[in-house]
């Protein structure tokens, strides 16, 4: 398949099927992404996300299915699909006792690179003043953000980040962030990013694929998996006590519905809000339903993961 | 209360018994080695002691001889060797050993710890040569001057006669043994332990996943711990050579040559050994389950040849064995490249098979 500037795309893969003992972690799974793009693979734990990512990093192979990237096979084109992709696995260690600038001038000399290139690393992922420090003496986010450097040290341009942001505090994920549009910005990187996290694919990605239990069960840019819902608008409140519960059968304008039993929470997806409203806070006043925290919003991908899925996109599940 | 206690208390039982590594080394291992050598053991209560005998040139009027063909055993089989057992009720027997040989031979059973004690006849007198250091060399010649002597325990002080050349004492044997098991130790850790730790972080799947050549990290890997290998035998060399007078009488050609295949089968084994092993606690227990047995029954400390019979030609040919006999051979016989080519072969050869193979079957992601 090439593009229409005549290029492969960066990564095609066409009906990837792996197995672990009785496990399907990846069950015909097709993804394309072009150069340039950034693609959130989003799913809960167990979805096979880094199953599917390590087959992209040449770091397992699928069991049936094709994967190329920039048009080549990992089996004949090792050693060059290398100098073209950076990657971060998940929960990577480094040495403890090398310090920061050792370790990335260990990655540097896989590439053959000057001592230069360390330094503008360092001062990419903002860890110049901590070029000195032993690995062990890193917190989560500075760790994630030496991995982040490794990643990025042969200007790669293909990156790809295995759930680079877990378990960091709101300050270090933005961060990475930073660096990450900085990048799509200055040098035209592809990125291929897992994560769980809703708010990160919203805010970095331009496609964005949801799996579960091995399969894509969507993708597309934010707005295509929206407007492809058949609604995109969300009312919710909460119920106060357990009597007079509204039952919602009879409601034609609604679209679809959850109700939480062990919060009393209501998420109506309805066509038009401003038509909806005044009825239904007419029922609730018939019925004498008393709610709490009434909100009216845009559906969001946590609300199309629930629809898809049935669980929420942090449901822990087994690890694959 | 109760139950945060019981659950606490029960996580800690689940997360050991949940990891057959680690019950395998706890439990089995344990026992296993205790069924080997108290198998080796259950039939031998009692106290052997080896000593040299050296009868004087005219045996016609010789006590010593006299004294093992009148009171002693002369064992079936056994070309000039006898034995006396002293038998105590609550003591258990102490068997003497006493082995007729010249006194060049003599000399060189006390340098491989074959013998603890040499008795020498000469001008009417018996002399006893031993190391006063040595525990087992003080106790074997308290019970042979008893026995030769009657009631006395303690013989006449003039004919006790101090070993303390170079190559005949205690040191001189503990020093090259020394120098072996901290090669196998440095190697096995070093190497084996280290490879495995990165294999768990996942740091190994990290470096194949750049341009790496794997080829390298392994070369390099074995650089530097041959290179440490040399720095801890010079320092423990330099040290007894400084402190305690140690010599390397032989040749320093096989010296070296011995050094580098001993190093290189450890290091041989130790690829092997980490290329499928995925976690540090199984690694530890294999680690341990190598060095444990071979530090016990290669003669590090003391001479195997107080092993049963039947074990001692298995224990000669184990690695650390080899390795240790080879290094003892050129230190303290003054021997060399060929006196130790088996060994050097031995050696060499099955620790680049080890590698080859390890190299091979290894597990990389």
């Amino acid at each position: 398949m090439i593009n229409k500037a005549g290029k492969p795309p960066v990564v095609s893969a066409k009906n990837i099927f792996k197995s672990f003992k009785d496990v399907k972690a990846l069950n015909g799974v097709d993804l394309e992404i072009q150069s340039s793009q950034y693609t959130a693979v989003l799913g809960p734990n167990g979805a096979g996300k880094t199953t599917l990512v390590e087959i992209i990093e040449g770091i397992q192979f699928p069991d049936s299915g094709e994967i190329l990237l920039f048009g080549k096979h990992w089996k004949h084109n090792k050693e060059e699909l290398h100098h073209l992709i950076g990657i971060s696995l998940q929960e990577t260690l480094f040495e403890d006792k090398l310090t920061v600038r050792e370790t990335l001038r260990l990655f540097a000399s896989f590439y053959k690179l000057p001592e230069k290139r360390v330094d503008e690393i360092l001062e990419m992922v903002n860890l110049k003043e901590k070029h000195k420090s032993y690995v062990v003496h890193l917190s989560g986010g500075q760790r994630q953000k030496l991995a982040l450097g490794i990643a990025l040290i042969n200007n790669p341009m293909l990156l790809i980040l295995d759930e680079p942001t877990t378990g960091l505090d709101p300050t270090a994920r933005r961060e990475i962030w930073n660096i990450l549009r900085g990048l799509k910005e200055n040098q035209g990187t592809s990125m291929i990013l897992t994560t769980h996290y809703m708010e990160e694919a919203e805010s970095l990605c331009d496609q964005i694929v949801i799996m579960d239990k091995g399969k894509v069960l969507a993708k597309g840019t934010l707005d295509e998996l929206v407007s492809a819902s058949q609604t995109n608008e969300i009312i919710q409140f909460r119920i106060i006590g357990q009597k007079n519960i509204p039952d919602f059968s009879n409601f034609k304008n609604i679209k679809d519905m959850q109700y939480d039993e062990v919060t009393g929470q209501f998420t109506l997806q309805v066509a038009n809000t401003s038509e909806f409203l005044p009825v239904l806070i007419k029922y609730l006043n018939e019925i004498a339903c008393k709610v709490s925290e009434l909100r009216c919003r845009y559906v969001t991908l946590d609300d199309l993961f629930i629809k898809m899925t049935g669980r929420k996109l942090t449901d822990n599940t087994s690890g694959i | 209360m109760r139950s945060q206690f019981w659950q606490l208390l029960s996580i800690q039982f689940k997360e050991f018994f949940r990891e057959p590594g680690a019950l395998f080394w706890s439990f089995i291992f344990p026992i296993l080695m205790s069924f080997g050598l108290g198998m080796a053991f259950k039939d031998k209560p009692e106290i052997i002691q080896h000593v040299a005998v050296v009868f004087p040139a005219n045996t016609d009027s010789s006590k010593l001889k006299n004294f093992l063909d009148v009171r002693c055993t002369k064992i079936k089989n056994k070309n000039s060797e006898y034995e006396f057992i002293l038998d105590n009720k609550k003591l258990g027997k102490t068997i003497d050993h006493f082995f007729v040989r010249t006194r060049e031979e003599s000399d060189i059973m006390i340098k491989r710890g074959q013998a603890s004690i040499i008795l020498a006849e000469g001008n009417g007198r018996v002399n006893y040569f031993f190391d006063p250091a040595n525990s087992e060399s003080r106790l074997t010649y308290l019970t042979i001057s008893y026995i030769l002597s009657g009631n006395s325990t303690i013989s006449n002080p003039d004919e006790i006669q101090t070993l303390n050349r170079k190559g005949m004492r205690y040191i001189d044997f503990l020093i090259p043994g020394l120098l072996a098991m901290g090669i196998m130790s440095s190697c096995l850790w070093g190497i084996c332990y280290s490879l495995i730790e990165k294999r768990s972080k996942k740091l190994l799947r990290r470096l194949v996943a750049t341009p790496m050549k794997k080829s390298w990290f392994m070369i390099t890997m074995f650089m530097s711990r041959f290179i440490f290998t040399i720095l801890e035998t010079l320092a423990l060399l330099v040290f007894s050579m400084l402190v305690f007078g140690v010599t390397i009488q032989g040749s320093w050609i096989a010296f070296a040559a011995i050094l580098i295949s001993g190093s290189f089968f450890f290091m041989g084994l130790s690829i092997l050994l980490a290329s499928r092993t995925a976690n540090t606690q199984v690694g530890n227990g294999l680690i341990s389950s190598i060095t444990m047995p071979l530090m016990l029954l290669s003669g590090i400390f003391f001479s195997y040849s107080n092993f049963p019979d039947f074990i001692i030609p298995v224990i000669k040919y184990l690695p650390l064995t080899l390795f240790a006999d080879s290094l003892r051979s050129i230190f303290n016989e003054g021997s060399g490249m060929s006196a130790v080519m088996i060994p050097f072969l031995i050696l060499s050869v099955t620790g680049i098979t080890a590698f080859f193979v390890g190299l091979k079957s290894y597990k990389w992601n």
